[in-house]
């Protein structure tokens, strides 16, 4: 395995030949003409499929006290059911929060209670609604602010949940001008086109899954420990998703209850959650409650900052760490972060994009666009003011690796037509709409996974990669095939690549935005060593052999890929690993968002006019799949500024819009021109690809944006996300 | 979804004559509310009537110059007709306003009209709702109830009717017309076609069982500045939380206003037009005399005046 632990010095990726390029996806053909094939479809796989369907809890919180399913078991078509009773031994992914089968306890709503397996998808659907179950109601607690007193300090699992550097009660009070605000955002469900979906099927005690999951090694470990069976026996494929953004970075109760229906029935059975399943059965971005402190001097230096969050989960799960950006991205001596946890009997909280800076910047960038009016300061002017080259809370010794977001403002102010923006709101109008601008800033820190690839070529010089790296829809089979075009001096038509597969290497898997630099720099150690097992195998002298045109080159000796590659081939598998350089330098995205949005005078409906974004994101694999990404992610923080939201009912315990009909995501009439501008950046610190991550920044701080704009419109100052009319219409003067 | 029997109708009292035979029977024309319905078990029906392929997809000018609109006239079709841009132009707008292309390319003028509420419990199988399971309970009452109704609603039921079109047909006095199941004709005022709950929620419309609806009548056309302004969460594809159809005559300065996302019916009270003179805030008020919204939905209130005022604006009357 390649150690990455000193900075990339200038290598093979520097001349960006195909790196780099705005090259269309390698997959959109396949896409596009409905022949890349997703979970549900994969009919080439297995023979005489059976369908599953899903009965899930119709109560919140208590237990199973009887369950019938004779009715329903002698309906026509039905070939088994599964519930507890029957199922076996059962153990929990440590991943996973809550059970994905409930039995006799109830810990969410529509939480599995039994799966129906049919000849039909009707026939084990109108089966379902035969079971009779009788339920031992309990008393659930479903209201974050009622439970906020009661919320402890969460167990440390990944991020620390407090962090405390300097006096900040004294700098606070010393502080010249004070903010001490609280903001709140919803629960947010993931709503991806794909939902979950699965086949599974046994062969003898082997299980194969062709499901739809962001992550393969997780998927094999955390299946391994529900059904308590060893992970060699376990097969995942998964090339194509139709959207996670994090709700498919586990096995959700579709790949459990299906391996349970196919173990059941001796078939292979499909199962696709109905949409109301995908907001109640799976996860969500919980609720926060924030509190920010600002403390600064009158020239708009902060002298104390302060952000503490409320979140709630099942037992055992754990908190959004909304806080997070708050560490790194103002300069302050006095600072304080801390997180609190609250036991909600919700479903399970846990990550979605961009997971605590999505949430946390929604917060933090309005208490900046707050601290900015206070100060009578232009708020571009403030965050430059208070930007630092190093991380505040650690000092000097820690600085970041690349960390332009000054100039992301100032680049995004000169574009965007900032001058004209008028700081008193409500001043500007345009007919019947109130138009205002407003700016916040983009961060999303820079996580590095350890991924391997294998790397062959053969006779006909084609090159082939495989790693069980997933394209969840971000572009990973074009940058993969972009890396290896790169290094073995192909073009990009003569590479193969291979995703989503349990038997290829490991790889980082699609998360946390790591995926695309993490898993290219995988294939990255692997090219490199397929080269040098090439130039080995031909006799050619490693230092100054050229790989380029589909042929290696040393001095004047020439030979082909194929002829090299000869009759057998050549394959390596290797990898890489990521030292201390996370430690040794604080590693980050980030950018700047500036938005246009018109309040309509009368009926407070707000509609974005326009909206850019400046990024510095180390270096861009390829600027058309990371535009679209940094788009995707702005149009869903407008759909958290305005409109997203799971609502709770809390008296029964769960979501209720859960639909796509009535938990509204934006359409594209709400979302105007986007421009999206990447500074020309490399990191050598992140990876020897020297990229960042970007499929995660353009969500965080663009919701923000959009309600400092609604506030600049109309004088409307809202700390209760998402933005909707009706609130708008209640801070209205009358 | 339970299985079911499906049959095309060859004409239309075959047609009303099959549905009227069990309360289990349903005609089915686009089919994008009954199915998600079914697919929910929310309506079992046991045997359902095709109406697509009867002849009632025509749109016909009548004598008096009025129009009459097939029943199975699809929504996209009606908007795009000629006649109706020009002198019904509140229901061009107002279709327009409706659902999303796909649907509106599907949905049919009666199907529109008697489509269910869009209330979140009535949705959930799961949940009490009065509307669904008569008796046993409204989950809306304590519940969310943002986008239900403030107006017009009952102890028993605070839903709203979602539909766009019909709050146009409102405005334009559309007389509805069915056909019996003993093959006797009915005419149907439009504002006489959907019921308040009271105390039987699960009864909307006062059509009987098997009744046919063969067509939408407009009476001949009458001018004026005709607008429909829907407020709503997002650009497109959401239902409003408040909508107004307007057909204004600034000259003499007379108003016909109907409100949608407020009542379990296109929401009109000729007598608040009487206030025309006296600008947005008396006429809702007297629209809303009897409202008892939610702490949920009382926003509704002040949205309805103040869109309102918007509208008389933009209709051209000046108060
Ligand atoms: C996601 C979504 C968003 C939507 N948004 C909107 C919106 O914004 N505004 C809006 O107005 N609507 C909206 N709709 C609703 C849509 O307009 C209706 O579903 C559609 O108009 C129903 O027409 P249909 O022909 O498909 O009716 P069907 O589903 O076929 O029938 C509906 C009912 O009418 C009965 N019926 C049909 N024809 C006759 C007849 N001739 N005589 C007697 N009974 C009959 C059926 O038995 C059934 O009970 C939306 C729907 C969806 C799914
Ligand atoms: S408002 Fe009406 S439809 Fe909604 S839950 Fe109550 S009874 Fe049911």
């Amino acid at each position: 395995m390649m150690k990455f632990d000193i900075p990339a010095e200038a290598n093979l990726i520097d001349k960006e030949r195909v790196v780099g390029r705005p090259i269309n996806r390698i997959d959109g053909p396949l896409k596009t003409t409905g022949r890349a094939p997703y979970a549900y479809e994969r009919h080439d796989v297995a023979k005489g499929t059976a369908y599953g369907y899903i009965l899930g809890a119709s109560i919140a919180k208590g237990s199973i006290r009887t369950i019938d399913v004779g009715e329903a078991r002698r309906a026509p078509g039905v070939l088994a059911i599964v519930t507890y009773e029957n199922a076996g031994k059962l153990g929990k992914a440590k991943a996973h929060t809550a059970r994905m089968l409930a039995g006799p306890g109830v810990q969410h709503y529509d939480q599995a209670v039994a799966i129906v397996v049919a000849e039909t998808f009707e026939q084990a659907r109108a089966a379902a609604h035969l079971i009779k179950v009788d339920y031992l109601r309990e008393e659930g607690r479903f209201d974050l602010a009622g439970q906020r007193d009661k919320a402890v300090k969460p167990q440390e699992k990944g991020d620390t949940p407090d962090t405390a550097v300097g006096d900040f009660a004294a700098a606070f009070a010393a502080a010249d001008v004070q903010l001490d605000e609280t903001y709140t955002t919803p629960d947010q469900c993931h709503a991806m086109m794909e939902p979950h979906a699965t086949i599974a099927a046994w062969e003898g005690d082997k299980l194969s899954l062709w499901t739809s999951n962001q992550m393969i090694a997780w998927a094999v470990r955390d299946m391994s420990e529900t059904l308590l069976i060893p992970p060699e026996r376990i097969h995942v494929s998964s090339p194509y998703i139709g959207g996670g953004f994090g709700s498919k970075l586990w096995v959700r109760a579709d790949a459990v209850m299906a391996a349970l229906g196919a173990r059941a029935t001796g078939r292979p059975v499909k199962v696709a959650l109905t949409r109301p399943q995908a907001y109640n059965n799976t996860t969500h971005r919980p609720a926060t409650i924030q509190r920010i402190r600002l403390g600064a001097s009158r020239d708009g230096r902060i002298s104390a900052i302060a952000h503490e969050s409320w979140s709630g989960d099942l037992e055992g799960g754990d908190v959004e760490i909304a806080a997070k950006q708050t560490r790194q991205l103002y300069a302050g001596e006095a600072r304080l972060t801390a997180h609190r946890l609250a036991t909600l009997d919700l479903p399970e909280g846990n990550a979605m994009r961009a997971p605590g800076e999505a949430a946390g910047m929604l917060a933090l960038e309005i208490a900046m666009d707050e601290l900015a009016e206070r100060l009578r300061m232009d708020p571009v002017q403030l965050r430059i003011v208070n930007d630092t080259q190093y991380d505040p809370e650690k000092g000097p010794s820690v600085p970041f690796s690349e960390r332009r977001f000054v100039e992301c403002l100032q680049l995004g102010a000169d574009r965007f037509g900032w001058s004209r923006r008028n700081p008193t709101p409500g001043q500007v109008r345009d007919g019947r709409w109130l138009i205002g601008m407003g700016v916040a800033a983009a961060f999303r820190g820079n996580i590095t996974m350890k991924s391997a690839a294998r790397a062959s070529v053969d006779k006909r010089g084609m090159v082939t990669i495989a790693t069980d790296m997933t394209d969840i829809g971000t572009g990973s089979y074009t940058i993969i095939a972009q890396t290896a075009a790169e290094l073995l001096g192909v073009p990009i038509e003569r590479v193969s690549v291979q995703l989503g597969d349990s038997s290829f290497p490991v790889s980082a898997g699609s998360g946390g935005q790591w995926g695309g630099n993490s898993s290219t720099a995988g294939v990255y150690a692997a090219c490199m060593s397929l080269r040098d097992a090439i130039t080995q195998k031909v006799g050619f002298n490693s230092k100054d052999v050229v790989f380029e045109n589909g042929e290696l080159r040393s001095g004047t000796r020439v030979v082909s890929l194929a002829e090299a590659a000869g009759d057998k081939g050549i394959t390596v598998d290797d990898g890489i690993e990521f030292g201390d350089l996370s430690e040794r330098y604080a590693q980050a995205t980030f950018g700047a968002h500036f938005v246009e949005a018109g309040v309509d005078r009368h009926t407070c409906e707000v509609r974005v006019r326009r909206m850019l974004g400046v990024f510095a994101a180390g270096r861009i694999l390829n600027p058309k799949t990371a535009r679209s990404q940094i788009i995707g992610a702005m149009s869903m923080g407008v759909g958290a500024a305005l409109m997203e939201e799971a609502v709770v009912d809390k008296k029964r315990g769960y979501f209720v819009n859960h639909d796509m009909a009535e938990y509204l995501v934006p359409v594209h009439a709400d979302i105007p021109h986007q421009e999206v501008v990447f500074l020309d950046e490399v990191d050598a610190k992140s990876s020897p690809m020297k990229a960042k991550g970007v499929g995660e920044l353009g969500i965080c701080g663009a919701g923000a944006a959009v309600a400092n704009a609604v506030y600049n419109a109309c004088g409307a100052r809202i700390r209760d996300y998402p933005l909707t009319l009706n609130k708008i219409l209640k801070s209205l003067p009358t | 979804m339970k299985p079911f029997n499906y049959e095309r109708a060859s004409d239309p009292r075959a047609a009303a004559n099959i549905v009227s035979a069990s309360p289990s029977r349903r005609f089915i024309a686009g089919g994008t509310n009954l199915l998600d319905l079914m697919k929910h078990e929310i309506e079992a029906p046991d045997h359902l009537v095709d109406i697509n392929r009867l002849p009632l997809d025509q749109i016909d000018v009548l004598p008096d110059g009025g129009l009459r609109i097939g029943a199975t006239v699809r929504n996209t079709d009606l908007m795009a007709d000629q006649r109706v841009r020009e002198h019904y132009p509140v229901l061009a707008r107002a279709l327009a306003a409706g659902a999303s292309g796909q649907l509106r390319n599907r949905a049919t003028t009666a199907g529109n009209l008697l489509q269910r509420t869009r209330c979140p419990y009535f949705y959930d199988t799961n949940q009490p709702c009065n509307k669904r399971v008569p008796g046993s309970g409204c989950s809306a009452a304590e519940g969310f109830s943002r986008n239900l109704g403030v107006v017009g609603t009952s102890e028993a039921c605070i839903a709203t009717h979602p539909s766009d079109m019909a709050v146009a047909l409102r405005t334009l006095d559309a007389v509805v017309e069915t056909l019996m199941p003993d093959g006797s004709e009915r005419q149907i005022p439009i504002v006489d076609l959907h019921r308040l709950p009271g105390d039987t929620p699960h009864i909307e419309t006062t059509l009987e069982q098997g009744e046919l609806v063969k067509s939408v009548r407009l009476p001949k056309p009458i001018g004026g500045t005709q607008l429909y302004r829907k407020v709503r969460d997002r650009a497109s594809y959401a239902f409003a939380t408040v909508s107004i159809a307007a057909i204004v005559h600034p000259a003499d300065r007379t108003v016909r206003v109907a409100f949608g996302g407020l009542a379990p019916k296109p929401w009109r009270v000729e007598s608040a037009e009487k206030l025309a003179d006296s600008g947005a805030k008396a006429i809702s008020e007297r629209l809303l005399a009897d409202a008892r919204p939610t702490s949920d939905n009382a926003y509704k209130l002040r949205l309805t005046e103040r869109t309102l005022a918007s509208v008389l604006e933009q209709g051209g009357m000046r108060t």
